[in-house]
């Protein structure tokens, strides 16, 4: 393949760059174009599979990023956004079962709906410290599942309910379907990426990370700390529901046992993959996430192994890579990358210095540091 | 996101790049041809997506760890087995099966990663024998619209007999309706006027065979019904409602874990009723050995002493009738190919469903499409190793149609009666079915 569209495009955003550089918020917008119109060409060059794939990405950066906001800069934790992502997807899918909603209104719909199951929770998260947060997140994500079964007339029982996204008409009959999910999702990811960079960047971003530093400190300076909290809660919530709903789009339907407690432990190992905090870490996990252990399957089973022993092994090299990314780069791969490639020292927002205090306490040094930076 | 430009653009390139290397890496699907007829001399061709001149490549979707592991993952290394001896044995028109069965641990979403690699990357000709009801569900459409062939489907849901909306999907063994019809027929003709209890797994398993017993059995007889959620082993004060409900008999739609859990829940509670176990969660040898394991007891014997006299259906020959010529030739298959494990139920059922399969495929034709293997199946398929016909045709994709009843004696099933043959509606009648089974072929494989 040439590299003319790269050459392009690269040369459009040099011309571009003196608007772009402007504000932060351009600069994310100018970003995601760059981003879409990347996708958009992959998509259209490369077989129907990576199309799959890309929707599954999608569908979990999203997740991922609202996690890793949420613990990376308000110094929250949760072991239940696959909760929240489970209330996204069955929204969608009555909504669409029910009313046949546009996809857009959907999308909007469930995750405000996310977002609101969030709110309610946060309440009660924003009252609680490091292990019983994670403890009551947890109990969240094992017991959420439950309702589709208890309530199997509404939602589905075990079986679920089907969400079967279709082409729209003016694309043409054989314009791709798994094609058009990615487009969506990308579409989607994309959009809430741009939102949530610049949440980041914003005074409440700001404010996030002064909680997550020194709740103390963060109230004597005006800030209302379980308000910030909750709106943490709340976020990430949200994105959880988002993700859920694009999950929900690349499978074809929702199920308890799509939501189980390991997805939720999945998002959280992405995020700490990709780098807790940075959203292109939550993209970097996401990427591994799902690339890897299709890889292994593959590389496995062409060497002759025996599938009981082969299926075993992403597991296992699920856990090796977890160990090594953390040896290697205890920042995350985002914080890797920044290493490898030279770049001067991330700001605050792109990764996290330390993990949030509210485990572990930090030195005055690092806490003089920091404050020397912002 | 990364802060300088060029990085950013040098990792988005970078990714592209990648990503356009892996693409050139993965094959296109090559373009099916008509079909040919099953002519002794055609020559071999690259008649569909998966077929080549020498193999037939089918995939699978099959719990290989996680929580439905424990058993079923027998199923897969089954099928395969029987496979890799009619490999040996000329194959199928001489192709040779290869058979790709990933793991998707029983997750919907992994399910659907594993299926579009399959199809999309890996090119399988069809998905055969995916296991699960929820974990199926999730891909039944996409395979379908793909035009892929998805055949005998590893559950006993009544929605893969969808010809309308899923053409391409074929169920297999006995459904949850037709079962519990057969159990609530026994029941109302042996145990006249005698209070039954049922305890079901809440979902479609046993919801449908409660809805089949009901079909069958006078309300009145059932005293209690009592499910459990198959994630909570707590199932202690079901066992009691039966008990205070003064049942004397129990029917169970439940999976093996929660039959042996049920029977020692049963024991603590001295509770001993007249067991009545659906077929799903019968097998005595897997039933024996989680017995013995959950009661953390090794005394040879205990896991049988305990399933004794269990009441169950069965839609495959029983590994203890060592005269079946099927038997005989699946306990031949099993030492040569698959001796690491038991020739318990699950095995049974991978070798049967295996050997259906490759009688669907010499069906098909010798320079088979995929929709010729859908004709095929749709046309019917003899009855072979199962005891009772299939339903296949055009308007009907469900399998099995009957069972035998029989009891658990000595760890081994001894039949009680002979095949009993049904439909899946409220009225349709239960009757015997005198056509003995068809031997299994000498050379053990189907002739075409």
């Amino acid at each position: 393949m040439n590299s003319s569209p790269d050459q392009i495009f690269i040369g459009a955003a040099n011309r571009l760059a003196p608007w772009v550089r402007r504000t932060t918020g351009r600069r994310h917008v100018a970003l995601a174009v760059a981003g879409a119109v990347v996708l958009g060409l992959a998509s259209i060059l490369l077989d129907q599979y990576r199309d799959y794939q890309m929707a599954e990405v999608a569908a979990s950066a999203v997740a991922v990023a609202g996690l890793t906001v949420l613990i990376g800069l308000s110094g929250q934790i949760s072991i239940g956004n696959g909760a929240f992502m489970a209330v996204g997807g069955y929204v969608a899918a009555l909504l669409f079962m029910h009313l046949q909603w546009p996809l857009i209104a959907i999308l909007v719909v469930s995750t405000l709906a996310a977002a609101a199951v969030g709110a309610i929770f946060g309440v009660a998260a924003a009252r609680l410290r490091g292990p019983y947060l994670a403890g009551a997140t947890l109990m969240l994500a094992v017991a959420l599942p439950f309702f589709a079964t208890r309530f199997s007339g509404l939602l589905g029982g075990d079986q679920g309910l089907g969400f079967f996204v279709t082409v729209p008409g003016f694309l043409g009959a054989t314009f791709s379907p798994l094609r058009w999910q990615a487009w969506v999702n990308c579409g989607a990811a994309l959009v809430a990426m741009v939102l949530l960079a610049n949440l980041v960047r914003s005074r409440i971003g700001r404010s996030w990370r002064a909680v997550r530093d020194d709740e103390v400190a963060a109230a004597l300076a005006g800030i209302n700390v379980a308000r910030m909290q909750i709106l943490a809660f709340i976020i990430s919530a949200a994105y959880a529901g988002l993700g859920g709903v694009l999950l929900a789009v690349v499978v074809g339907t929702v199920s308890p046992s799509l939501f189980t407690l390991s997805l939720s432990i999945q998002l959280l190992t992405a995020a700490v993959l990709g780098g807790l905090g940075s959203l292109s870490g939550a993209i970097w996990g996401s990427i591994l996430l799902v690339i890897v252990p299709t890889y292994l399957t593959n590389v496995a089973t062409s060497h002759g192994l025996t599938q009981a022993t082969s299926s075993s092994i992403p597991i296992l090299a699920y856990g090796l890579v977890l160990i090594l990314v953390m040896l290697a780069f205890p920042r995350g791969i985002a914080g890797g990358i920044s290493r490898l490639i030279g770049q001067a020292p991330l700001s605050d927002s792109e990764s996290p210095t330390a993990p949030p205090t509210s485990w572990r306490r930090r030195s005055p040094a690092a806490d003089r540091k920091e404050k020397g930076r912002t | 996101m990364i802060r300088s430009h060029p990085a950013r653009m040098a990792a988005i390139a970078g990714l592209v790049v990648l990503s356009l290397a892996a693409a050139a890496c993965s094959s296109s699907s090559s373009s099916g041809k008509p079909g040919g007829g099953g002519g002794g001399k055609t020559p071999l061709t690259a008649s569909a997506p998966g077929i080549t001149t020498s193999t037939i490549t089918i995939g699978s979707h099959q719990p290989l760890t996680g929580i439905a592991a424990p058993g079923y993952d027998e199923i897969a290394p089954a099928s395969n087995a029987y496979f890799q001896y009619v490999n040996a044995h000329g194959g199928i028109y001489g192709r040779k099966i290869v058979y790709k069965y990933l793991n998707d641990q029983y997750n919907p979403s992994i399910t659907s990663t594993v299926v579009h690699q399959l199809i999309l990357q890996d090119n399988v000709y069809a998905i055969f024998n995916g296991l699960g009801t929820p974990t199926h569900l999730a891909v039944a459409p996409f395979i379908n619209s793909e035009k892929v062939p998805d055949v005998f489907v590893a559950s006993g849901c009544e929605c893969w007999n969808a010809p309308s909306t899923l053409p391409d999907t074929f169920g297999w063994q006995l459904d949850y309706v037709r079962e519990g019809k057969i159990l609530g027929n026994y029941i109302k003709e042996h145990f006249k006027g005698k209070k039954v209890g049922v305890f079901y797994q809440d979902d479609e398993f046993g919801q449908d065979g409660l809805k089949g017993l009901t079909y069958e059995l006078p309300k009145s007889q059932i005293v209690s019904k009592q499910n459990y959620d198959p994630t909570n082993t707590k199932i202690g004060p079901q066992i009691a409602a039966l008990k205070a409900a003064g049942a004397q008999i129990v029917v169970s739609f439940t999976v093996p874990a929660f039959t042996a859990i049920m029977k020692l829940t049963m024991l603590g509670l001295k509770f001993n009723p007249q067991l009545v176990v659906s077929d799903v969660g019968s097998d005595p040898i897997t039933l024996a050995g989680l017995l013995a394991s959950f009661a953390k007891n090794k005394t040879a014997g205990f896991g049988n002493s305990l399933t004794q006299g269990i009441i169950t259906d069965a839609y495959l020959p029983s590994t203890g009738q060592t005269s079946n010529s099927w038997i005989q030739l699946f306990n031949k298959i099993h030492q040569q190919y698959l001796s690491k494990l038991p020739l318990d139920g699950n095995v049974l059922y991978g070798l049967s469903v295996g050997y259906t399969f490759v009688q669907a495929m010499f069906k098909a034709g010798r320079n088979p499409t995929r929709q010729d293997l859908i004709d095929a199946i749709n046309g019917g398929i003899p009855q072979g190793v199962v005891v009772a016909p299939y339903a296949y045709s055009s308007t009907d994709h469900n399998g099995i149609t009957g069972a035998y009843m029989a009891v658990v004696k000595n760890g081994a099933l001894v039949p009680t009666g002979g095949v009993l043959v049904t439909d899946d509606t409220p009225t349709g009648a239960i009757t015997a079915d005198s056509t003995p089974q068809p031997d299994a072929p000498a050379s053990g494989i189907p002739s075409p």
